[in-house]
C-alpha cells in the first residue's frame, strides 16, 4: 500500500464547552442571556442559542424519567456531550469529537470517515468536565460568588479570563484512568523523618501565625497536607499539571535561572517563591500572590497561595503556605519565611534525601517495573501508577497501548456499579492480561504480559504483587 | 523577691544546749552528731544526732579541757582528746568494761592535730608530724598500731564518705596529700599544690584551713578551695576551685566558679550543688558543675542563679524549751557565729541549732528563664518530679507559653534521661536473665530517680489536662503532641497507647479527619489492637476508619479472629471466608458463626455457598460431610434442608 494511501487516526477532541444558566432567559427571544461562556466563542450566535436549547432540552426530557438523576452525557455518532450541573440551574456541557479513522479512498473519491463512537469513555471525560469546575472554583470561588458580587456580568467575566486559558490546557487525548481517580501521589517516608518534617511545619506555622495551611511536597509528591481531602485534591492537580511544570522547564535548561544561591550553614542551599516575586531583593518586586478558595466551615474562605521551592542537590522540596486573603503579604513576611524555612529544611534535606535513594534502591525505577499496575484508594485518594511515565501539562506518558487503557476504564464503571468486593480478569488482545481487583474502597488495576498464561498462572502472579507491593494494607483476595 | 528564696534552712532542726562558759559545743561531721558537753563531762554531755536513735546522754569524769570528742561508727566507742598527746577511749558497747583507756601517740614530740574514725573500731591520728592509724580492742581496752605515715602537717580535712584524710604539708600549707584508708589500709593518693594567688616572701604558710573543703558532688571526690580576690591580680573577684580527686590517677583542676565579688565567703553541698554563702551581703550562690557554659571556656563557670539570701527563719515556737513564753524570733541569717560543714550542714553554736541546708526548685524557675538550661538543672536534681512536670504544663499553657522549639527541647532533656533508664533497665534484665555466672551480681539494678519523668507522668500531670484545656488552638495542642510523639521516636521509645489516643481524640474532637488519616498513612501512630479498635469505633463518624482499622489488624497478623468479626459484622461473609482460607485458618474456625452470619444476610444463595464450603472442610478433615455435634450446627441443617431440601444435602460419597 502506498504512503498516501495509509489510513488517517483523529484522537478526540474540544468542539465545544459552554456554561449556560436557564433561568436567565426564560422567555422567548431572551435565549442569548443563557449563556454565559461558549467556546469557539466565534461560533454564530443563532448556532450558541441551537447548541445550549438541545441541551436543556435533552436534559429536561431525561429528567422525566429520573428526576433525581439528570442526564450526564449524550452519545451521537460524531461526537459525546457531557452535562454537568455544579450549582443549581448552572450547568456545564463538553462536547468531545469521537476519535474517528479516515480511510483513502480511490479514484479521488472523498475519504471514508469512521467514527469509533465507542472508544471513549464516560467516567473519563465526566471526570475532566468536574475537574474543570472545581479548577474554576479553586481560583474563583463558587459562580454563586461572582453574581453575588457582580451579577451576571462579573460572572462572565471571570469565566471568559478563567476558561478561556483554561480550556487550552486541556489534552483530551492523553485523558486516562487516572483523571477519574483525580489522585494524589504520597511521598513514601519513614516515620521519623515524616516527624521531623510535622514538626517543621507546625514550627513555620507557629512562628508566622499568618499562615493558615501549609502543604508539603517533594518533587511532585506530597508529604504532607493541612488542607482537606478536596481542596487538596484539586490544588495538587493545579500544582502538578500547571505550576511545577512551568518551573521546572527553564531550570532544567539552565536559562532564565533566578536562582539565588545562599550559604546557610555548609550547604548551598536556593529557595525561591514559585508564586509571588521571582527574587525577594529585587526593589521593584511585587509581593502578589494568587488567591484560592477553600472549603471553610462557614463556606469558603479566600487565601493567599505562596509555593515556595527549596532545591538541595539535585532535589527540591515544596512547601506550601496558604495565607488567609483579608491581610497583605508583605515583603517583611516573604523575607521572614525566606530566612526560617532556608536553614531548617537544609537539615531536613539529608533524611528526606536518604529516604529517597531508599526508595529508589527497592523499587528501582530505572528498570522497567516488573508489574504494571495502578493503584488508588478513594479513602485517602493515594494513587500509584507504574504504567504512567511523566506527568506534566503538555504529555502525560503511558507505557501501555491506549486499547489497555480502555480496558482499565471499562473494568472501573463496573467497579463503580456495585458497592461489593470485586475482582474481574481480561484476556485482552495479543498476550496480555489486565486484572482488576476492588477490595473495599481500594482498585488495583495490573497489567501482564505473559506468554501462554492461564487464568490460574495470572491469578497467582497477581497474589504475588499484592504480597509485595501491598502487603502492609488489608487487601481481600 | 518573697517567691525567689531558692534556699532554705531545714525545719526541724537539730537543737541543743547553747555554747557557753560551762557548756563546750563540738561536731562531729562523720557522725553528724553535735556534743554539748557541760563542765568537761561532769555535769553531763548530751549528744545529738541527725534523728534520736543517734542521741544518747550520758557522764563522764571531768579529766581537763575536752579539745575533741567523737562517737566511733554505730555509737560504739567514744574518743576524747584532752590533750595534745593522747586520746582517751570508752566502750559504749553493753557488757563491755567501761573504764576509760587512753593512747598516746607514737611519734616522739609529735603533737596530736585530732583523730577521725574511720570504722567502728578504726581511728586514725592525725600529728603535725604524720598520721597513725590503729585499730581499738574495746575488750582488751587497747590499741593496736597498724600503719603509721610520718609526713608534716600543717592541718588536716576529713571526709567520711569517703574516708580520705587530706593533709597539708610544705611550708605554705598548700601541697596537699590525701589519704584514702580503707579495711585497714592506708593508700596514698597522688598529691597535689594549689595554686596560691600570691606567693609569700619569706615562704610561710599561705593556705588556711578555712579555705579548704572537701565533699563528693556527682559521685566523685573534689576538694574545693576558696581563692581569695588578689589585689594584684587582675581579678575581679574571688573564685572558688574545684580539684577532681579520682580514686586512681593524677588530681586534676576541673572548675573555678566565678564569685565576682569578694568578702568572706563559705561553702556547703546541696544536691550536687555548689552553695557559696556570701557573709556582708547576706546571700548565696549555687552552682551546678554539670552545667556546661556555652559562652565560657570549658571549666570556668558562672553562677546558674542570680544571688538570694537563705529564706527568712524563723525560731520555732513550740519547740523552743528555753524560751517558752516568747513568740517565734527571726533568726539572724548570715551571723557571723554560724559555723558551715560539709555537706549541707549549717550551726549556730550560740544559739543552739543545727540546721541542714536545702534547695527549694520552684522558685529556680522563675529565676532561670533558658528553658533548656532550666532543665537540665532541674533533671540534675533529686526532688524534681513534681517542678519539671509543673514546668512543662508552664510552657504549655498560659501566659508563659513557649514557643515550639523550646517545647521539643525540653521534651527531648527528658526523654534522654527517660531512655538512659530505660536502657540500663534493659541491660540489668539481660544480665539478670543471662544467669549469675555472667557477672549479674556486679550489676546494680538502676534506680529510678526523680528525674526519669516517663510517658504516663507526662500523660496524668501534663499533656491530658493540656488537651482539654479551653482557650488553647488545637493547632497548637497538636503540634505539641506530636512533638512530644517525634521526641519519643526520637530516642527510640515505643510509644504508649494512650498517646495515640489522646492524638485521635483531639483530630476527632475538632474533625480534622484528614490530619488522622495522614499519620495512619505514614504509621506515626503504631499499630495496636487498642487503637484498630478505636478507630472501628470512629466509623460511624469518619467511615474511612473502618478501611483504616482493617488494614491495621492485618499489619500486626496476630489480629486474624478481630478481622473475621469486624467482616462479618458488616456481612462480608464470602469476605471473611476468602480471607481465613488466605491465612490458612479455614480449618479451625467455627462454622456456625459463618454460617449465623450468612444466615442473617437473608441472601439464600450465599447461605448455600457458606454451608457447601464448609460442608467440603467437614468431609477433607473427617472424610463426612456432616458437622460434629459439638459444632451446634444442626439448626443450620435443618434450615438448609428447608430451602434447598434434603437432595441438595452433600453426601458422604460424593466429593
Amino acid at each position: 500500500m502506498a504512503s498516501g494511501m495509509q489510513e488517517k487516526q483523529y484522537t478526540p477532541c474540544l468542539l465545544n464547552f459552554f456554561i449556560y444558566n436557564p433561568t436567565f432567559g426564560p422567555r422567548e427571544g431572551e435565549e442569548e442571556k443563557k449563556i454565559l461562556f461558549y467556546h469557539p466563542s466565534e461560533v454564530e450566535k443563532n448556532e450558541k442559542i441551537r447548541n445550549v436549547g438541545l441541551c436543556e432540552a435533552i436534559v429536561q426530557f431525561t429528567r422525566t424519567f429520573c428526576p433525581t438523576k439528570p442526564a450526564k452525557s449524550l452519545h451521537t455518532q460524531k461526537n459525546r456531550q457531557f452535562f454537568f450541573e455544579p450549582e443549581e440551574n448552572f450547568w456545564i456541557v463538553m462536547v468531545v469529537r469521537n476519535p474517528m479513522i479516515e480511510k483513502p479512498n480511490k479514484d479521488g473519491k472523498p475519504p471514508t470517515i469512521e467514527y469509533q463512537e465507542e472508544e471513549i469513555l464516560d467516567t473519563v471525560y465526566g471526570a475532566v468536565v468536574r475537574q474543570c469546575y472545581s479548577m474554576y472554583k479553586l481560583f474563583n470561588g463558587p459562580f454563586s460568588r461572582a453574581m453575588e458580587a457582580g451579577g451576571v456580568e462579573l460572572l462572565m467575566q471571570k469565566l471568559e479570563k478563567f476558561f478561556y486559558r483554561y480550556l487550552q490546557t486541556l489534552h483530551l487525548q492523553s485523558c486516562d484512568l487516572l483523571d477519574v481517580f483525580g489522585g494524589i501521589s504520597f511521598f513514601p517516608l519513614d516515620k521519623m523523618t515524616y516527624l521531623k518534617i510535622q514538626s517543621f511545619v507546625n514550627r513555620v506555622e507557629e512562628s508566622l501565625s499568618l499562615i493558615k495551611y501549609t502543604a508539603f511536597l517533594y518533587n511532585d509528591q506530597l508529604i504532607w497536607s493541612g488542607l482537606e481531602q478536596d481542596d487538596m485534591r484539586t490544588l495538587y492537580k493545579y500544582l502538578t499539571t500547571s505550576l511545577f511544570p512551568r518551573h521546572s522547564e527553564p531550570e532544567l535548561a539552565g536559562r532564565d535561572s533566578p536562582l539565588r544561591p545562599e550559604v546557610a550553614g555548609n550547604l548551598l542551599h536556593y529557595g525561591r517563591f514559585l508564586t509571588g516575586p521571582a527574587n525577594l531583593k529585587d526593589p521593584e518586586a511585587k509581593f502578589r500572590f494568587p488567591k484560592i478558595f477553600v472549603a471553610s466551615e462557614d463556606g469558603y474562605e479566600e487565601l493567599h497561595l505562596i509555593v515556595y521551592k527549596f532545591f538541595v542537590i539535585a532535589s527540591c522540596f515544596l512547601s506550601l503556605d496558604l495565607i488567609s486573603a483579608s491581610v497583605e503579604v508583605t515583603r517583611e513576611f516573604c523575607e521572614q519565611l525566606d530566612g526560617l524555612v532556608g536553614p531548617q529544611l537544609t537539615l531536613l534535606a539529608s533524611d528526606i534525601c536518604e529516604q529517597f535513594t531508599i526508595n529508589r534502591r527497592t523499587s528501582g525505577p530505572e528498570k522497567e517495573p516488573q508489574f504494571k499496575f495502578i493503584y488508588f484508594n478513594h479513602m485517602n485518594l493515594a494513587e500509584k501508577s507504574t504504567i504512567h511515565m511523566r506527568k506534566t501539562a503538555s504529555v502525560c506518558l503511558t507505557s501501555v497501548h491506549p486499547d489497555l487503557m480502555k480496558i482499565l476504564g471499562d473494568i472501573n464503571c463496573d467497579f463503580a456499579r456495585v458497592d461489593e468486593d470485586e475482582e474481574i480478569i481480561v484476556k485482552a488482545m495479543t498476550d496480555y492480561w489486565v486484572v482488576g481487583k476492588k477490595s473495599d474502597q481500594r482498585e488495583l488495576y495490573v497489567i501482564l504480559n505473559q506468554k501462554n498464561a492461564n487464568l490460574i498462572e495470572v491469578n497467582e502472579e497477581v497474589k504475588r504483587l499484592c504480597a509485595t507491593q501491598f502487603n502492609n494494607i488489608f487487601f481481600l483476595d | 523577691m518573697a517567691e525567689e528564696h531558692y534556699l532554705e534552712l531545714s525545719e526541724n532542726p537539730v537543737q541543743f544546749e547553747h555554747a557557753s562558759s560551762v557548756n563546750n559545743v563540738f561536731f562531729d561531721e562523720a557522725n553528724k552528731q553535735v556534743f554539748a558537753v557541760r563542765s568537761g563531762g561532769a555535769t553531763g554531755v548530751v549528744v545529738k544526732g541527725p534523728d534520736d536513735k543517734s542521741s544518747v546522754a550520758f557522764r563522764m569524769d571531768d579529766k581537763g579541757e575536752v579539745k575533741c570528742i567523737k562517737f566511733s561508727i554505730g555509737n560504739k566507742i567514744l574518743a576524747v582528746q584532752r590533750t595534745s598527746k593522747s586520746v582517751d577511749f570508752i566502750n559504749f558497747i553493753p557488757d563491755y568494761p567501761h573504764t576509760e583507756f587512753t593512747q598516746e601517740c607514737k611519734t616522739r614530740n609529735a603533737s596530736i592535730l585530732g583523730f577521725c574514725w574511720t570504722s567502728w573500731n578504726e581511728i586514725v591520728f592525725i600529728t603535725d608530724q604524720g598520721v597513725e592509724f590503729y585499730q581499738v580492742f574495746p575488750d582488751k581496752r587497747n590499741l593496736k598500731l597498724l600503719k603509721s605515715q610520718s609526713i608534716n602537717v600543717n592541718w588536716y580535712q576529713y571526709c567520711p564518705e569517703t574516708a580520705v584524710i587530706l593533709l597539708s604539708t610544705t611550708v605554705q600549707g598548700n601541697v596537699l596529700q590525701p589519704l584514702a584508708f580503707k579495711n585497714g589500709n592506708v593508700s596514698k593518693m597522688s598529691k597535689f599544690e594549689i595554686e596560691l594567688p600570691v606567693i609569700p616572701k619569706p615562704a610561710k604558710l599561705s593556705l588556711s584551713e578555712r579555705d579548704v573543703a572537701m565533699a563528693t558532688i556527682y559521685g566523685q571526690l573534689y576538694v574545693m578551695y576558696l581563692k581569695h580576690h588578689s589585689r594584684t591580680a587582675n581579678s575581679p573577684g574571688a573564685e572558688v576551685v574545684l580539684y577532681h580527686l579520682p580514686r586512681e590517677g593524677p588530681c586534676k583542676k576541673s572548675h573555678v566558679l566565678k564569685l565576682n565579688t569578694t568578702g568572706k565567703f563559705a561553702l556547703n553541698i546541696v544536691d550536687n550543688l555548689v552553695v557559696v554563702h556570701h557573709q556582708s551581703s547576706q546571700t548565696s550562690l549555687i552552682f551546678d558543675i554539670r552545667l556546661k557554659e556555652p559562652d565560657c571556656s570549658v571549666n570556668t563557670q558562672q553562677p546558674v542563679l542570680p544571688a538570694r539570701s537563705i529564706h527568712p527563719y524563723r525560731i520555732p515556737l513550740s519547740g523552743s524549751a528555753v524560751v517558752p513564753s516568747q513568740p517565734p524570733v527571726p533568726c539572724q541569717l548570715y551571723s557571723s557565729s554560724w559555723s558551715v560543714f560539709q555537706p549541707d550542714i549549717i550551726i549556730s553554736a550560740s544559739e543552739g541549732y543545727l540546721w541542714y541546708l536545702q534547695v527549694k526548685l520552684p522558685p529556680t524557675v522563675k529565676l532561670l528563664q533558658d528553658k533548656g538550661k532550666l532543665m537540665d538543672f532541674l533533671l540534675r536534681r533529686r526532688d524534681c518530679k513534681m517542678v519539671i512536670l509543673s514546668v512543662c504544663s508552664q510552657i504549655l499553657e498560659g501566659s508563659e507559653k513557649a514557643e515550639l522549639p523550646v517545647v521539643a527541647t525540653v521534651f527531648d532533656k527528658l526523654n534522654q534521661v527517660y531512655k538512659e533508664y530505660l536502657e540500663a533497665e534493659q541491660s540489668y534484665a539481660a544480665a539478670v536473665e543471662s544467669g549469675p555466672s555472667r557477672g549479674a551480681a556486679t550489676q546494680k539494678r538502676p534506680v529510678r530517680t526523680q528525674a526519669v519523668i516517663d510517658q504516663s507522668d507526662m500523660y496524668t500531670h501534663v499533656l491530658s489536662s493540656f488537651s482539654e484545656r479551653k482557650g488553647v488552638s488545637h493547632k497548637f495542642i497538636i503540634a505539641v503532641l506530636m512533638e512530644y510523639i517525634r521526641s519519643l521516636n526520637q530516642y527510640q521509645i515505643t510509644v504508649q497507647h494512650y498517646l495515640y489516643e489522646l492524638v485521635i481524640k483531639t483530630l476527632v474532637q475538632h474533625n480534622l479527619f484528614y490530619m488522622l488519616h495522614q499519620f495512619l498513612q505514614y504509621h506515626v501512630l503504631n499499630d495496636s489492637k487498642p487503637l484498630a479498635c478505636l478507630l472501628l469505633s470512629l466509623e460511624g463518624t469518619y467511615p474511612p476508619a473502618h478501611q483504616l482499622s482493617l488494614d491495621m489488624l492485618k499489619r500486626l497478623s496476630t489480629a486474624n479472629d478481630e478481622i473475621v468479626e469486624v467482616l462479618l459484622s458488616k456481612q462480608q461473609v464470602l469476605g471473611a471466608l476468602r480471607f481465613i482460607r488466605s491465612v490458612g485458618a479455614h480449618d479451625n474456625v467455627s462454622a456456625r458463626k459463618f454460617l449465623d452470619a450468612a444466615r442473617q444476610t437473608g441472601d439464600q444463595m450465599l447461605f448455600y455457598t457458606v454451608f457447601r464450603s464448609f460442608q467440603q472442610r467437614n468431609q477433607r478433615l473427617r472424610g463426612s460431610p456432616a458437622f460434629n455435634p459439638g459444632e451446634h450446627c444442626e439448626e443450620h441443617v435443618t434450615h438448609f434442608k428447608q430451602l434447598f431440601g434434603e437432595q441438595a444435602m452433600m453426601k458422604a460419597s460424593t466429593v
